[in-house]
């Protein structure tokens, strides 16, 4: 019998607010331990949450991008467990009422487009973070009440491609939206999976697993890899797979029981009395719908369509979005997208990244610290956006040779000076003056007594050392084309 | 003594600088010295602290600083142990806080120190609001200023025996069933549960969420409405709190009670009433007729469900608020090799039974599986309250009913019996199930020994200006707030 795998995924988003979720602290990544902390996200005697607007706003915008209802009344919960991380030992949730539900997500995968239908989009806060040093241990409150969105996959995921596929694009649809800064090394996105097994053609579904304690989405595809052919294995084997939590172990590659469902929490969820219910109404919904993007998927297509971009460039645009937003009014304006997307992509990228590469270098030598470095980025450049697309106008117009191009282009992105200074200055203008060629290729005929005689013994390919010739007399001016329809009249002549 | 007399009286001689507020908050110190090791209202206090906010207010008073400006100018105000001060204790009447020290502020406290009053002391209570007589506190029981042998009431006894025996000018306390309405009855002074969301809680240690309410106990009428008009008003950091206008309230005490319609709950006539209890509020009822006044009969048909539905909210609330008292990050702490060893020797050394009896409670009826025979159907018997109320209202202006069944009762009489000791808060609990606003006046007193006995009127949601002009025409009409307690005298 054939077994296939039936995924979901609760992933976990800390929102890039500026402040915490119940008060007013920062809400930032790296500060020094309990430094960034208050009476209200300690959990001391007497404090109440108020919530956080943004925070709200941003989980409404989320459940917008991801095709969700928003219901007119939300609230929040209390979970309630006891952990040292817990500053209240109960965590605010949205149980059975949250900000957004029933969605879905498109996505690319194997060729075609994949569907995964998101059950929800809840709010709720984030824990501290626990150390374990040799006798003792602390916990550091500064990540406690940053808020959290959990986003909940129905389990329409079917193997650990689309589960790592399924992530991705979630990642760049939260990207977009500016809801989340998504650093993974930061601890701002994890992400739970249940999975279960059950024999192909079937609906029942099988004992549902959750793995826990992936830190990357490879490590998500990596857990599913090796849990799903283990179910399969154990209901192969005639064993009985139970409800069960499992944590993986990154290191040794394999997931361990680390419960089973008899030993299940009972959370005794209740509503929040510190809180008033959410109902958000017409005109707040209405300013959120204003923060409503373009999703990644959309304008990867919409890329191919309206600037007749291969699938690898509009991929390139869509995971790139500073570049695609660059590329995109030079595309408007020229007459050939492709040739722009072109010189942005393996010319203006490329040279972007060397000068990022170089910065790092100087800058870290100084002492400076990663985040404090500072990186030419596209709103820094020397030249303006126009100017590019001159340089396009004067290829196109064979102006200029490819080579001269790229010669011009080195010398704008270092100067800022314009493309028609720099070909006067150099001179760089292509020559396309027969005269002047038949000249060139006369003299190259008289200097290479051996190519001549090959080409003319019948080997084409000769032709190329003599255009060389000729490009090199002209310093790289000559129209090569020209060159070569010259010579090839004078050799054949 | 400066320190018998009322806010009004007191503001009066210290704008005309007769008196000083180190004066006057010296003799509410000297009378804590003289009584308090009989009445034990106060937990701890700080005298030095309280002079030199004292010495302040006469630098401002001084400096021509009006009570238009700070209507609370050096008047020395003692605060329940469930309230944040900044830099003062706080222990909600509990072993479990060991020796913490609040960082802040509560709203109310910021409030009472904007308006100029000397905020001090620590007064005693039942162990995180969690009784009717303040002797589940672990700081030791606090006596009746008219009976030592006696309970004052609770949770707040500690803030009503304060005001009764003249140890502070005014206090404040909570309420969340009945705690400062009920201890104000036994104590015979005036206590007002304001309605939910009057008055921010922020900085209030929570027992129950959505009863807490904090209010002030004070010596007449018009005190209750000068402190309720400083501490009430939408706060930003408590989004429980309405926005909803604060009258003068002190403007409303105009005596223009005629025609005004007072209910009286056929209900609330119950077998245990004490026969002298029954006779001082039937007196007051005539004396209000006699105001003229109108008494209605009325009926709020769900009162009998009114205890049950309270002790299931109620707990099931405060076993998640109590659940942050762990040990881990401040208070007490008692060593396990693991953090559940930890809670658990933690919590079992740090809380008292009554405490831990609620939190079992309430544990219990949020449980799988039981969540919806107890505390679903509590919320609905809680709306069913609510609406008996809010019908009512459509005919009357307040209601009118004993605020305890009994005077005080003597110390160890009901705290071997938890249901006993519940049903003393038979008449002032449906109040905050309902949201509704309440205030306890003394009616008289009961023969011997001479215990206070107090009249409750209940209110509309945001109704507290209608409700003290009633009690204030009332009061001024009977002489039962004059009288002192003749044992500490």
């Amino acid at each position: 019998m054939e077994y296939e795998a039936v995924i979901g995924l609760e992933t976990h988003v800390q929102l890039n607010t500026k402040s915490k979720m119940w008060c007013g602290c920062a809400n930032a990544y790296g500060a020094a331990p309990n430094t960034q902390v208050c009476p209200v996200c300690l959990g001391l005697p007497g404090v109440l949450p108020v919530p956080n607007e943004e925070a709200l706003r941003k989980t409404t915008l989320t459940g917008y991008l991801l095709n969700c209802e928003i219901p007119r009344f939300a609230k929040f919960d209390r979970k309630n467990y006891f952990y040292p991380d817990a500053p209240k030992n109960y965590q605010l949730t949205q149980y059975d009422k949250p900000t957004t539900a029933n969605g879905f997500v498109e996505f690319e995968f194997q060729g075609g487009l994949a569907r995964v239908r998101i059950t929800r989009a809840h709010l709720e806060e984030d824990v501290g973070k626990s150390f374990h040093f040799d006798r003792n241990s602390g916990v550091d409150f500064n990540r406690a009440g940053v808020p959290l969105m959990e986003i909940v996959s129905e389990p329409d995921i079917t193997s650990a491609d689309m589960a790592y596929e399924y992530l991705n694009a979630l990642k760049d649809i939260l990207l977009y939206g500016g809801v989340s800064d998504c650093d993974m090394e930061k601890g701002m996105v994890r992400c739970d999976v249940n999975v279960s097994v059950r024999p192909v053609g079937t609906q029942e579904l099988g004992a549902k697993i959750e793995i826990k304690n992936m830190n990357s989405f490879s490590g998500v595809r990596r857990a599913l890899e090796y849990e799903i052919p283990r179910q399969i294995a154990v209901v192969k084997a005639g064993g009985k797979l139970i409800q069960s939590t499992r944590r993986w172990d990154d290191t040794t590659g394999i997931t361990e029981e680390m419960r089973t469902k008899e030993h299940a929490h009972d959370y005794r969820y209740f509503p929040e009395p510190d809180m008033m219910p959410l109902a958000p109404t017409d005109e707040w919904l209405a300013e959120v719908r204003k923060l409503v993007v373009e999703l990644p998927l959309a304008r990867k297509q919409r890329f191919i369509r309206e600037y007749s971009l291969p699938a690898p460039d509009a991929e390139t645009f869509k995971n790139d979005v500073a570049l695609g937003n660059y590329f995109e009014p030079l595309a408007k304006q020229s007459s050939n997208p492709k040739a722009v997307a072109n010189w942005v992509i393996n010319n203006l990228r490329a040279k972007l990244t060397e000068l990022n590469e170089r910065e790092k270098t100087e800058q870290s030598e100084l002492g400076i610290e990663p985040a404090d470095l500072q990186l030419t980025t596209l709103a820094d450049l020397k030249f303006p956006p126009a100017a590019l697309l001159e340089l396009v106008g004067l290829v196109e117009a064979k102006t200029i040779s490819n080579a001269a191009a790229q010669q011009v282009f080195a010398e704008m992105f270092a100067t800022g000076k314009t493309p028609a200074a720099i070909v006067q200055e150099k001179g760089l203008a292509q020559v396309s003056d027969t005269g002047a060629i038949e000249k060139l290729c006369d003299e190259a005929i008289a200097a290479s007594p051996g190519p001549v005689a090959d080409y003319r013994a019948g080997k084409a390919a000769a032709l190329n050392a003599l255009k060389g010739y000729v490009m090199k007399l002209s310093k790289g001016k000559a129209n090569p084309a020209l060159a070569g329809e010259i010579l090839e009249r004078k050799l054949k002549g | 003594m400066l320190n018998q007399l009322t806010i009004s009286e007191l503001t009066s001689r210290l704008a005309r600088r007769d008196i000083s507020a180190r004066e006057l908050t010296q003799a509410c110190l000297d009378q804590i010295a003289r009584v308090d090791g009989t009445v034990h209202a106060f937990i701890s206090h700080d005298p030095a602290d309280a002079l030199a906010q004292a010495d302040a207010a006469d630098h401002e008073l001084a400096a021509g600083v009006t009570f238009a400006q700070k209507p609370l100018l050096g008047i020395p105000i003692a605060i329940k142990d469930v309230l944040a001060v900044k830099g003062h204790p706080l222990n909600c009447g509990s072993k479990i806080l060991g020796k913490f020290i609040s960082p802040y502020d509560a709203t109310v406290i910021e409030k009472m120190k904007a308006a100029g009053a000397v905020v001090f002391g620590r007064l005693n209570m039942d162990e995180f609001a969690m009784g009717s007589s303040t002797e589940t506190s672990a700081f030791g029981i606090t006596r009746n200023p008219w009976d030592p042998s006696r309970i004052p009431g609770g949770s707040s006894g500690g803030s009503a025996a304060a005001v009764a025996a003249d140890e502070a000018i005014a206090t404040l306390g909570t309420d969340t069933g009945g705690s400062i309405r009920q201890p104000a009855a036994l104590c015979g002074c005036v206590g007002l549960k304001p309605t939910y969301g009057r008055v921010s809680r922020y900085g209030l240690t929570a027992f129950a969420s959505s009863l807490d309410q904090i209010g002030p106990f004070t010596k007449n009428i018009e005190d209750a409405a000068r402190l309720l008009g400083v501490i009430s008003g939408h706060d930003p950091k408590d989004s429980t709190s309405v926005a909803e206008p604060v009258p003068d309230y002190v403007a409303a005490l105009d005596g223009q009670i005629r025609g005004l319609k007072l209910g009286l709950p056929k209900e609330y006539l119950i077998g245990g009433l004490d026969p002298e209890v029954k006779a001082a509020v039937d007196a007051a009822v005539k004396q209000y007729a006699a105001l003229g006044a109108e008494i209605v009969d009325i009926s709020l048909p769900h009162t009998d469900y009114a205890v049950a539905t309270y002790y299931i909210v109620a707990t099931a609330e405060a076993s998640a608020n109590l659940a942050r008292f762990d040990g881990i990050r401040y208070g007490q702490r008692v060593d396990g090799a693991d953090p559940i060893e930890l809670y658990t020797r933690t919590r079992g050394a740090g809380f008292g039974a009554e405490v831990k009896r609620r939190i079992i409670l309430g544990t219990y009826v949020l449980s799988s599986g039981y969540y919806d025979a107890y505390y679903l159907r509590a919320q609905k018997v809680r709306t069913l309250i609510r609406n008996d109320f809010l019908n009512a209202f459509k005919q009357v202006d307040a209601i009118i009913t004993p605020t305890a069944p009994t005077a005080a009762f003597k110390i160890g009489e009901k705290s071997g019996d938890p249901l006993q000791m519940y049903l003393s808060d038979i008449f002032t609990i449906s109040c905050n199930l309902a949201g509704i606003s309440g205030i306890s006046l003394p009616c008289g007193f009961t023969r011997s020994p001479k215990l206070p006995i107090g009249l409750q009127l209940l209110g509309q949601p945001f109704g507290e200006a209608t409700l003290l002009k009633l009690a204030h025409a009332y009061e001024q009409s009977t002489p039962w707030h004059r009288e002192k307690p003749a044992p500490i005298a």
